[in-house]
C-alpha cells in the first residue's frame, strides 16, 4: 500500500477544501470499501481526510413530513431508526440486506451511496478493465459476467452497481445535498449515478472534492406500502443478482374489500441489472391505473424488460428480475396495510 | 508516515506508534501482542477480525489504527471477569460450538454485539417489517443465523454455534 497522510476533519469546508486541493486525496468514513480497496491496490490515494468527526450522524424529520439523513449515519443504525422502519420499510429491509451485521456498524449513508462495483476484473489489478485504467479493455465482455448488467452497459462496460440502500433511495425519489468547492447543491439519488457509456472510470455525476452532506427522503405516506426483495446466491452476507425496491399506492386505498384493488401508481427500482439503480419508469407507467392482476405485474416487467441485452451468463435475470418483480408487486397489493 | 495513538484494549491503556497503512487488526496483533481477533480473508469477508469498538461489533480488518485513537476495544480475550468467563464463551465451551477455534473469537465477540443490537430492538433482515418489536423478543434460530452471517466457520460448527447463542439468549437479556 502507497503511505498516505492522515487528517480528522472538524468542518464540511476545510475536508472540501482539502480534497478539492489535492487530486491525489479521499474522503475516508466507514472505509469498508476504501480500505479494501487501498489493500487491493485499486485506489492509492495519498491523503486521507477522515469525515467520521463532521456530525453528520443525525435522522431528522423536515418540515415537509420528509427525513434528513446525516451522510455519516450508520448503515445498522439507519435500518434501526423507528421512523424509517414505520415510514420507509422498503430502505430499512434494503439496508439490513446488505452485507454484515458488523460491516453495516461501520458503513454509512454516504459511502455506501459511493461504492464501487464489486466486477471481480474491477477489483483484480492485473486484468484489463476501462472502470480502473481507462482504455484498457473490459474483461468481464468475454470473461465472468454473471453479475452483470442487462440495462444501460455500454461496450465499454457492463458492471453493476452494488447498492442494495440506492435502489431504495431511488424509488422512494430520495435526493443527496452535496457540498463542493463552490458551494450546495441537490441532486436526485437516480441522478447521482451514470450509465457507463464511453466514460465507465466515472461512476457518478459528483465531481472530486464533492461531499455528500445528507439525504433528503420526501414525504411519501403511501410508501408505508413498500418492501424491499433481494435474489442472491447465499440465504445472507451476499451481493444481489437481482434486486427489487417497490412502493404501491392503490386507489381507495383500504376499502373495497372483496374486490381486485386498482394500482393508483408505483415507484420501483432494480438492483443488479445496471451500472446505476434503475428506476423502473416503464413498468410505472404501465402499472399505472391498472388492476393488480399477475398479467398486469407480469406486462409491467415485460414493459420494462424489453430493452435488456444479455450474455450466456447472465441471460437468467430476465426472468428472474420479471418473476420477483410480479412477486413483490402481488405481495404489497395483497396485504392490506 | 507514523503517527502515536493510545488505544484502550481489555481494559488497558496501550499507546503505540503505528503506520497510517496499519489496521486495527495488526496493531493489536503485531504491535500489541493481543492476537485473540484473527487474519482470515483480510477484506471484510469472514469475521475472524471481529472486535467491539466502542462497544459494537466491527471487522478491524478494515479499519485503520490512526483513525481510532482514543477508542475503546474489546476482543474476545478481554470478555471475561476474572476467572469467571462470558456467557457467550462458557455457552461455546458447553455446545462444544468450534473445531480448530481459529473463528471462534471473532465469532463469540460478533456474538456479543449481536446480542446487544438485539436487546436494543435493533431488527434483523429476518424480523417482521413494523415498527420496532418487543425488545426481549427470544432469538430463534433464523434470526441468530441471519444476524452471524458475517462470521464464517470453514469447520462448519455452524449448528453449534446457534446452539450455543441460544443458550445465552434464552437465558435472558443480562449479558
Ligand atoms: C464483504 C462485504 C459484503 C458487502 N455486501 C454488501 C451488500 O450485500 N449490499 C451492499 O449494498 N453493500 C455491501 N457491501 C458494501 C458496503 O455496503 C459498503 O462498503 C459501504 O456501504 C461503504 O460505506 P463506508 O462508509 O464504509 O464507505 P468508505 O469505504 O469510507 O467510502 C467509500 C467511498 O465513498 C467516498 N465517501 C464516503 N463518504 C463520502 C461522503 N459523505 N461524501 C463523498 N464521498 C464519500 C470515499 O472517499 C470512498 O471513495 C459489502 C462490503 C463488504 C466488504
Ligand atoms: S465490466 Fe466494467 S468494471 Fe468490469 S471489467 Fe468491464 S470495464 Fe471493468
Ligand atoms: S479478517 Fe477481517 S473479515 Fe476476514
Ligand atoms: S472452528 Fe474452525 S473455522 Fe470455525
Amino acid at each position: 500500500m502507497k503511505p498516505f497522510d492522515y487528517r480528522r476533519a472538524t468542518t464540511v469546508d476545510g475536508a472540501v477544501a482539502e480534497i478539492a486541493g489535492n487530486p491525489q486525496a479521499a474522503f475516508l468514513a466507514g472505509g469498508t470499501n476504501l480500505v479494501d480497496h487501498m489493500k487491493l491496490g485499486i485506489a492509492s490515494p495519498d491523503l486521507l481526510v477522515d469525515i467520521t468527526s463532521l456530525q453528520l450522524d443525525d435522522v431528522a424529520e423536515t418540515g415537509d413530513g420528509g427525513l434528513r439523513i446525516g451522510a455519516n449515519v450508520r448503515n445498522s443504525d439507519l435500518a434501526a431508526h423507528p421512523l424509517v422502519r414505520s415510514r420507509y420499510p422498503v430502505l430499512s429491509q434494503a439496508l439490513l440486506s446488505g452485507a454484515s451485521g458488523q460491516l453495516r456498524n461501520m458503513a454509512t449513508t454516504g459511502g455506501n451511496l459511493l461504492q464501487r462495483t464489486r466486477c471481480v476484473y474491477f477489483q483484480d489489478a492485473s486484468t484489463p478493465c476501462n472502470k480502473r485504467t481507462p482504455g484498457s479493455g473490459c474483461s468481464a465482455r468475454e470473461g465472468y459476467a454473471r453479475y452483470h448488467a442487462i440495462l444501460g452497459a455500454s461496450p465499454d462496460c457492463i458492471a453493476v452497481h452494488p447498492s442494495d440502500m440506492a435502489c431504495a433511495l431511488a424509488a422512494l425519489d430520495a435526493s443527496v445535498v452535496v457540498h463542493g468547492p463552490a458551494g450546495e447543491r441537490t441532486l436526485a439519488v437516480a441522478d447521482l449515478h451514470r450509465l457507463p457509456g464511453d466514460r465507465p472510470d466515472r461512476d457518478t455525476v459528483l465531481d472530486h472534492g464533492d461531499l455528500i452532506t445528507s439525504v433528503l427522503l420526501p414525504p411519501l405516506p403511501w410508501a408505508r406500502r413498500s418492501t424491499y426483495r433481494k435474489v442472491r446466491d447465499r440465504a445472507s452476507y451476499a451481493f444481489a443478482l437481482v434486486s427489487v425496491a417497490a412502493a404501491v399506492e392503490l386507489e381507495d386505498d383500504g376499502g373495497n374489500a372483496g374486490s381486485v384493488p386498482v394500482i393508483r401508481q408505483a415507484r420501483i427500482a432494480l438492483g443488479g441489472v445496471a451500472h446505476k439503480p434503475w428506476r423502473a419508469a416503464l413498468a410505472e407507467a404501465a402499472l399505472q391505473g391498472a388492476p393488480a392482476t399477475q398479467d398486469s405485474f407480469r406486462r409491467a416487467a415485460e414493459a420494462e424488460l424489453a430493452a435488456a441485452s444479455t450474455r450466456a451468463d447472465n441471460a437468467f435475470k430476465v426472468p428472474m428480475v420479471s418473476n420477483a418483480l410480479v412477486s413483490v408487486l402481488h405481495d404489497l397489493t395483497q396485504e392490506s396495510s | 508516515m507514523e503517527a502515536e495513538i493510545t488505544l484502550d484494549v481489555d481494559g488497558s491503556r496501550r499507546t503505540v506508534t503505528v503506520d497510517t497503512r496499519t489496521t486495527l487488526l495488526d496493531a493489536l496483533r503485531d504491535r500489541l501482542a493481543v492476537t485473540a481477533p484473527k487474519k482470515g480473508c483480510d477484506h471484510g469477508q469472514c469475521g475472524a477480525c471481529t472486535v467491539l469498538l466502542d462497544g459494537r461489533r466491527v471487522n478491524s480488518c478494515l479499519i485503520f489504527a490512526v483513525a481510532q485513537d482514543g477508542a475503546e476495544v474489546t476482543t474476545a480475550a478481554g470478555l471475561a471477569d476474572g476467572e469467571t468467563l462470558h456467557p457467550v464463551q462458557q455457552a461455546f465451551l458447553d455446545q462444544d460450538a468450534f473445531q480448530c477455534g481459529y473463528c471462534t473469537p471473532g465469532q463469540i465477540c460478533s456474538a456479543v454485539g449481536m446480542l446487544a443490537e438485539a436487546a436494543a430492538g435493533q431488527p434483523s433482515a429476518v424480523t417482521a417489517a413494523g415498527p420496532p418489536a418487543n425488545a426481549a423478543t427470544t432469538l430463534d434460530e433464523d434470526e441468530i443465523r441471519e444476524r452471524m452471517s458475517g462470521n464464517l466457520c470453514r469447520c462448519g460448527a455452524y449448528a453449534n454455534i446457534v446452539a450455543a447463542i441460544r443458550q445465552v439468549s434464552t437465558a435472558g437479556p443480562d449479558v
